[in-house]
C-alpha cells in the first residue's frame, strides 16, 4: 500500500497524472495552444493558458476514458466562455468517439462572474451535453475532493452524473456560506464556522443524504480505485435518464423534506437517521464512517 | 497588467521534449509554459504580470535563470499573479526540470 | 407583467393555470390542444420545495400526457439563500428539475421557457436554460448578479463594468444580450399566443446555442472551441 497523496492539495494536472495510468493523459487543446479567455484582459485580470481546465483522454487500468480536470487555483475553477466550451467539446467528443466513460474532476465555484452571462449559458450547455452523453450510453462519473468544492452551477452539473465520488474534505453545494451570510445574516449561516460548513456540504453529509454514492479518503489512489469500481459496476447497464429513476429520486427528495425539513443542524438529521453518536461522525476515519453510514444512508 | 519581454542570445542547452506547463495562476503564484522552438540559439521570455512596476526585479531573476541554464531555442511564457522572486525562480527551474525529465 | 395577464395573452382560448405559494401550474388551450404550464411568480427564490414542485409537475405530465408540449414560465430572483436549503441539498433539487426537463424532451415533449419577468442566476439554469428554447419579454430582467455586487466581487469598478457592457454582452444584463449570446432564442412582443404557436412549430435541433451565439456575434469563441476539441483542429474564433 503506497503512501497517500492528497487529492485536495494536488493541482488539476497533478491529479490527472496520478489518477490515471502513468503517462497516459492525452490533452485536447493543451496549454501550448494558448486557448485563453477573451474577456479577462478587459478586466485587467490574468489569464491561464488552459483557461483553468484540462480536457482530454487517459487510460484507467488500461481502459480509455475521457476526462476533464478543473483547476481550483485559477479563479476558483469557475466557468467562463472558453472553459465551458472546452467541457462541452469534451462531452460531445466522448459521444462522437463512443468513450467507455467520462470522468470529471470537478472543482469550481460555478459561473465565473468576470464572464457572467457567457458562464451562465455555458453551464447549462455543459448540463445538456452531460445528459446527452448519458443518453448515448456513456457513463459519467464526477469526483469532488478539491479545496474549492463543487458549487453553483457545477454543484448542479455534478448531480447530473451517474455517480458522484467525494472525499470527506470535498464539498458539494449550491451557494457558498459567505454568500448566504451576506444575504441572510450570520445567524442564518456563519461562514467562519468550518465545522458547520462541512456538516452542511461536506462529503460525509452528502454521502448520508444520498447525494454522493461513494466516499473515499483524501488520497488520489483511493479516488482512482473508486472511479474504476464505479465504471465496472455500470458496465453493460443503462446509464441514461429514465422516468422510473427520476420518480424514485423525486420520492427521495420529497422524503428528505418531510423527514428533515424542520431540523436545524445536519447533526439533527444524522440523529434522526438513527446514527449512533451522531455528533462524533466528523471524527470518524473514512472506513469507520462507511461502516456506520452505509446501512442508514438515503438512496433513490 | 504589465507585459515584459526578455531575450538571451547564444544559449548552449537545447531542449527537445514536448511543451510543459508548471504552476497555477493564483494569488502569489504563476504559470510557466516552456516550449522548444527555433530561435537561432536564443531563449525568449515573455511575462504577463498582475504586479506592475517590478521590471528591475524580473530582469534580475531572468538573468539569474539564464546563468543557471543557458537555454537555447527555448520559448518561455509566463502568466503571473504576484509571485515572489523566489517562487518565480522555483517555477522556472521546475519547468526546465520537467522538460529535461520528460526528454530522459 | 403579472402572471395572470401573461397567461391570458398566451392562451386567449382559455387556461386552467393556478398559483400556490408562487408556484404556477395548470394547462393552457392552444388551437384545440392542451399545453402543460409550469412555473414561478412573485420573483420567488427557488428553494427545495418549489424546485421539487416544478419537477413533479413535469414528471406527472410525462406520465399522464405523453407528448404534451410544456411551457415553463419564469419569474425568480434566483436560488434561495438559506442554510436549510443547502443542508437539504438544493443543488440536487435543481439538478433533479433539470433532469426532468431533459427526460421530458427525450420522451417527445416540446419544452419552451419564457422569462416573463425576472431570471437570475441559479433560478434560470435548470428551468429556462434547459428547455428546447428559451424566450423572453423585452422588458424582462435576465442576469447573473447585479452590477454593484459583481463590482465588489471581481474588484472591477462598477463604472468600468458599465463601460465594458456597451461593447461586450458578456457583462451586461438584459434579454437582448442573452439573445445575442444565443442563450435566449428570441424576444416576444405583440401577439404572444402567435409567438407561442410559432415556437412550438420550430423543429427540434439539439443544443445549438453556441452556434447561435457565434452567428449573432455575442459569443465568438464558444463554438470555435467546441469544434476544435471535437475535431482536433485549431480554434477559429468568430
Amino acid at each position: 500500500m503506497s503512501r497517500p497523496v492528497s487529492y485536495q492539495e494536488a493541482t488539476a494536472r497533478e491529479r490527472l497524472q496520478q489518477l490515471f495510468d502513468a503517462g497516459s493523459f492525452e490533452e485536447f487543446l493543451p496549454p501550448a495552444a494558448r486557448v485563453i479567455s477573451p474577456h479577462l484582459g478587459q478586466l485587467n485580470a490574468p489569464v491561464a493558458f488552459d483557461d483553468g481546465v484540462a480536457v482530454g483522454r487517459a487510460r484507467l487500468n488500461g481502459l480509455t476514458v475521457y476526462t476533464a480536470a478543473q483547476e481550483g487555483g485559477f479563479m476558483g475553477g469557475a466557468v467562463g466562455e472558453v472553459h465551458g466550451a472546452k467541457l462541452v467539446g469534451l462531452l460531445r467528443r466522448a459521444v462522437q468517439d463512443q468513450a467507455a466513460a467520462l470522468v470529471l474532476l470537478v472543482e469550481s465555484g460555478g459561473v465565473r462572474l468576470h464572464e457572467a452571462n457567457a458562464g451562465l449559458i455555458a453551464v447549462s450547455e455543459v448540463m445538456r451535453a452531460l445528459l446527452d452523453a448519458r443518453a448515448a450510453g456513456v457513463p459519467v462519473i464526477v469526483l469532488v475532493g478539491g479545496a474549492n468544492g463543487a458549487f453553483g452551477g457545477m454543484g448542479i452539473v455534478a448531480r447530473c452524473a451517474n455517480v458522484v465520488i467525494m472525499s470527506e474534505e470535498g464539498r458539494l453545494a449550491m451557494s457558498g456560506p459567505e454568500v448566504i451570510e451576506t444575504a441572510s445574516g450570520v445567524e442564518e449561516y456563519d461562514a467562519r464556522d468550518r465545522a458547520l460548513v462541512w456538516r452542511t456540504s461536506g462529503g460525509k453529509h452528502r454521502y448520508l443524504m444520498g447525494d454522493c454514492q461513494q466516499i473515499v479518503a483524501d488520497d488520489i489512489a483511493a479516488f482512482r480505485a473508486a472511479a474504476t469500481q464505479a465504471i465496472a459496476t455500470m458496465a453493460g447497464q443503462s446509464v441514461e435518464l429514465t422516468l422510473a429513476a427520476l420518480e424514485a429520486e423525486q420520492q427521495m427528495l420529497s422524503d428528505r423534506i418531510s423527514r428533515f425539513g424542520s431540523l436545524k443542524d445536519p447533526v439533527d438529521i444524522w440523529s434522526a437517521m438513527q446514527i449512533p453518536d451522531a455528533a462524533n461522525l466528523p471524527m470518524l476515519d473514512v472506513d469507520s464512517f462507511i461502516a456506520t453510514a452505509s446501512t442508514r444512508r438515503l438512496e433513490a | 497588467m504589465e507585459t515584459l519581454n526578455y531575450r538571451f542570445e547564444q544559449g548552449t542547452r537545447s531542449l527537445t521534449a514536448q511543451p510543459q506547463v508548471v504552476g497555477v495562476v493564483g494569488s502569489g503564484n504563476l504559470e510557466v509554459l516552456i516550449e522548444a522552438t527555433e530561435l537561432a540559439g536564443a531563449c525568449s521570455i515573455e511575462i504577463q504580470t498582475a504586479a506592475v512596476g517590478f521590471g528591475a526585479i524580473w530582469q534580475a531573476v531572468m538573468q539569474d535563470f539564464q546563468q543557471r541554464w543557458q537555454l537555447a531555442n527555448a520559448r518561455i511564457t509566463i502568466n503571473d499573479m504576484g509571485a515572489t522572486p523566489a517562487v518565480v525562480s522555483l517555477r522556472l527551474d521546475q519547468a526546465v526540470q520537467t522538460m529535461l525529465g520528460d526528454a530522459a | 407583467m403579472d402572471w395572470q395577464t401573461i397567461a391570458n395573452k398566451l392562451f386567449p382560448q382559455g387556461h386552467s393555470i393556478t398559483e400556490q405559494a408562487c408556484f404556477l401550474s395548470g394547462h393552457g388551450q392552444l388551437d384545440g390542444q392542451q399545453i402543460a404550464v409550469i412555473g414561478t411568480t412573485g420573483h420567488t427564490p427557488i428553494g427545495v420545495e418549489i424546485a421539487l414542485a416544478q419537477a413533479q409537475a413535469i414528471l406527472r405530465t410525462v406520465r399522464e400526457h405523453p407528448g404534451m408540449p410544456i411551457l415553463m414560465l419564469i419569474d425568480t430572483q434566483g436560488q434561495r439563500l438559506r442554510h436549510r436549503d443547502e443542508m437539504l441539498g438544493i443543488n440536487s433539487y435543481m439538478a433533479h428539475l433539470g433532469k426532468c426537463v431533459d427526460l421530458a424532451r427525450r420522451q417527445g415533449h416540446h419544452i419552451i421557457g419564457l422569462v416573463y419577468d425576472q431570471a437570475l442566476s441559479g433560478g434560470f439554469i435548470t428551468s429556462g436554460l434547459m428547455a428546447d428554447a428559451c424566450y423572453a419579454l423585452p422588458d424582462a430582467t435576465i442576469r447573473v448578479m447585479g452590477l454593484p455586487a459583481m463590482a465588489r466581487i471581481t474588484k472591477v469598478p462598477e463604472e468600468r463594468l458599465l463601460e465594458l457592457a456597451q461593447s461586450n454582452p458578456v457583462f451586461a444584463p438584459g434579454p437582448e444580450n442573452y439573445q445575442r449570446m444565443g442563450g435566449v432564442e428570441a424576444l416576444w412582443q405583440g401577439d404572444l399566443a402567435a409567438q407561442l404557436r410559432a415556437a412550438l412549430a420550430q423543429p427540434l435541433t439539439g443544443d445549438t446555442r453556441s452556434a447561435l451565439g457565434l452567428e449573432r456575434g455575442g459569443r465568438r469563441w464558444a463554438q470555435a472551441v467546441i469544434n476544435a476539441v471535437l475535431h482536433g483542429g485549431p480554434v477559429q474564433a468568430g
